[in-house]
């Protein structure tokens, strides 16, 4: 009985993430234009001036890294906007458990996330990038999930305790674009400064660039099973803080 | 059996007192209302008994349980109305009220069956397919009411129900309430600024100013504390007035409040009183303009009590409500 409430209130979360979705498709494939420039401009230009053979390929994964990061801080951040229209007073006042309106406002989100990183290693293929295998391009998508899980339940997390615009721009600023830059979506970890390697290595989002390179090119700096875990970690506890700071929130 | 018990409740915010120290208890099935000026602590209470707001201090108790610390089991028995849009702009007045009743574990038919009633009540039924973001302010409030009675609770709280609503919607809105009250035994707690829905539903009446209860009783006894007439008077000044109430004050009347040039009196027996109005008035050398007398209303018993016409700073409600609106919007 419980177990089946449980389940209603996460689903319900969910449909109604899908309902918004459904509306904003256009939108939300045409976010997609931006980083199909960065891979196509970007790798094509590095890859020739650089003289680096697969530059595109190896940029790929890294790209679609970021399209899930930003979807899902973006799905999780999107609670302060529920509270800033009010839609947020009636959840919270629902007799439902917190914890599963989170999850399901995560899965919703996440399978936003996952809609356009399937979407871009779709398109990305078609564009010339060649990925090594079917299967391997079918297990990105699991891992996909798991990247998603992590970073909108950070954005869960975060938006509990930010209160205005200003800071939606600081967390964007501050936070997404750092994540982004350090993450070895764009240039090879072996040959950094220690320094930045450090940072690059605390950075969650590395491990889910590394694994997607796993999956789709076949080759990775940081063995798989790490980044598994370390990705799988991630989730477990963003989803524990963002879970419980959302249950505690008041309006 | 009490459905609403409050011991001391307080609320205050950075230290300003919104809520200070207050005891009411509402009984079963009773219809109870929250009458207030503007800012004087009516929807922090209802956001403190709906398990929105913690106390800061004091306790509370809904359908038996305490707010704070059994506050699942008090959102499972109530429905809130917040006095702000709660809708999913996003999605269409359909998609709202379904999602409300899955939160709320409605099973599909009676699902179905729930939401076309509340969608008639409101008469949207037609606008149902439509995007909430396109709604009229009006057509906002009643969706937000169709869905607070869609899942029928145990206590139902009702923040400015019929703020900016035309007279006709508002006669259906008050005739629904009743129905849910009487024969669902739903135990009601409303604000609102309209004196006459408050008088024509309400069992009981709680006077509320600067976070306090300032009168509680039923509305034909509120109105029966002065014996239930007005004298109004029309002077030629302001200061007239104020001169007047002050000697009026001296000669042993208890209710006086004066508006611009307009001073009232609330009385026991107007027919013995008047005439001793006219000599006092006559005496001081004040020229009375004009004079009515008309049964007391509640309006005058607000006066009373918190100094001001609750509505002195409502110029318009749609204007106001608009403005509550927009200023979400921004
Ligand atoms: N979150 C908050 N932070 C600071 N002050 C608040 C907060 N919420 C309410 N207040 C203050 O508490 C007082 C009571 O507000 P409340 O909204 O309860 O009034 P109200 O009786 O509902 O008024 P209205 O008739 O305008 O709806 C107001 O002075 C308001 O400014
Ligand atoms: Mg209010």
């Amino acid at each position: 009985m419980d177990a089946m409430l449980s389940f209603q209130t996460v689903y319900t979360m969910w449909l109604r993430e899908m309902l918004r979705f459904k509306r904003a498709k256009s939108r939300i494939v045409g976010s997609l234009a931006t980083p199909l420039f960065f891979l196509i401009i970007l790798g094509t230009a590095m890859g020739s001036s650089y003289n680096i053979e697969n530059y595109k390929e190896f940029m790929a994964p890294g790209i679609i890294a970021m399209v899930l990061l930003f979807s899902s801080i973006f799905g999780g951040i999107s609670v302060m906007w529920d509270r800033e229209f009010g839609f947020l007073k009636e959840i919270l006042i629902a007799p439902v458990n917190r914890f599963c309106i989170a999850l399901g406002k995560a899965f919703g989100g996440v399978t936003t996330a996952m809609i356009q990183g399937i979407l871009l290693m779709i398109i990305t293929n078609g564009f010339g990038v060649h990925y090594k295998s079917l299967p391997g391009m079918l297990l990105s998508i699991p891992i996909m999930f798991i990247i998603g899980i992590g970073f909108i339940s950070l954005g869960i997390a975060l938006a509990t305790k930010i209160e205005s615009h200003e800071g939606f721009q600081m967390v964007m600023s501050f936070l997404t674009m750092p994540l982004v830059l350090l993450s070895g979506a764009f240039f090879p970890l072996s040959k950094l400064p220690d320094w930045l390697k450090i940072a690059v290595h605390l950075n969650p989002l590395t491990y889910g660039v590394e694994a997607l390179r796993f999956t789709l090119i076949g080759e990775s700096e940081i063995p798989i099973v790490v980044c598994l875990v370390v990705l799988t970690s991630f989730a477990i506890t963003t989803t524990a803080i963002g879970g419980w700071l959302f249950g505690r929130m008041e309006v | 059996m009490n459905a609403i018990v409050t011991d001391q409740i307080t609320k205050s915010f950075n230290g300003f007192i919104a809520v200070n120290k207050i005891n009411i208890s509402v009984k079963e099935g009773e219809l109870f209302g929250l009458l207030g000026p503007n800012g004087a602590g009516k929807t922090t209470l209802i956001n403190m008994l709906s398990t929105m707001i913690h106390p800061t201090s004091g306790t509370g108790t809904v359908n038996g349980f305490d707010v704070v610390h059994d506050s699942a089991s008090v959102r499972a028995a109530i429905g809130v109305v917040f006095q702000g849009s709660t809708l999913d702009e996003q999605l269409t007045g359909w998609e709202n009220l379904d999602l409300h009743g899955r939160l709320y574990g409605l099973p599909a038919s009676l699902r179905k069956k729930r939401m076309d009633e509340v969608l008639d009540l409101v008469e949207l039924s037609h606008k149902s397919k439509l995007l909430v973001k396109t709604y009229s302010g009006g057509m906002i409030r009643r969706l937000e009411i169709a869905r607070g009675l869609m899942h029928h609770p145990k206590v139902l709280f009702l923040d400015e129900p019929t703020l900016g609503l035309d007279p006709q919607t508002r006669l259906h809105i008050w005739e629904y309430i009743r129905r849910l009250n009487q024969e669902e035994g739903i135990t009601i707690v409303l604000t609102t600024h309209y004196m006459e829905e408050a008088d024509h539903l309400c069992d009981r009446i709680a006077i509320i100013d600067n976070g306090q209860v300032v009168a509680l009783d039923t509305p034909e006894k509120l109105k029966s504390v002065f014996g239930g007439d007005v004298i109004i008077l029309t002077l030629d000044t302001s200061e007239d007035a104020k001169k007047l109430s002050r000697v009026y004050k001296e000669a042993g009347y208890a209710s006086i409040s004066t508006e611009d040039q307009t001073v009232y009196l609330s009385v026991k027996k107007s027919e013995e009183v008047v005439p001793k109005v006219f000599s006092t008035a006559f005496t001081s050398g004040i020229n009375i303009q004009s004079m009515t007398v008309r049964k007391s209303t509640l309006d005058d018993i607000f006066i009373h009590y918190t100094g001001r016409g609750i509505r002195d700073n409502l110029v318009d409600d749609i204007t106001y409500m608009k403005y509550k609106l927009q200023t979400k919007r921004r």
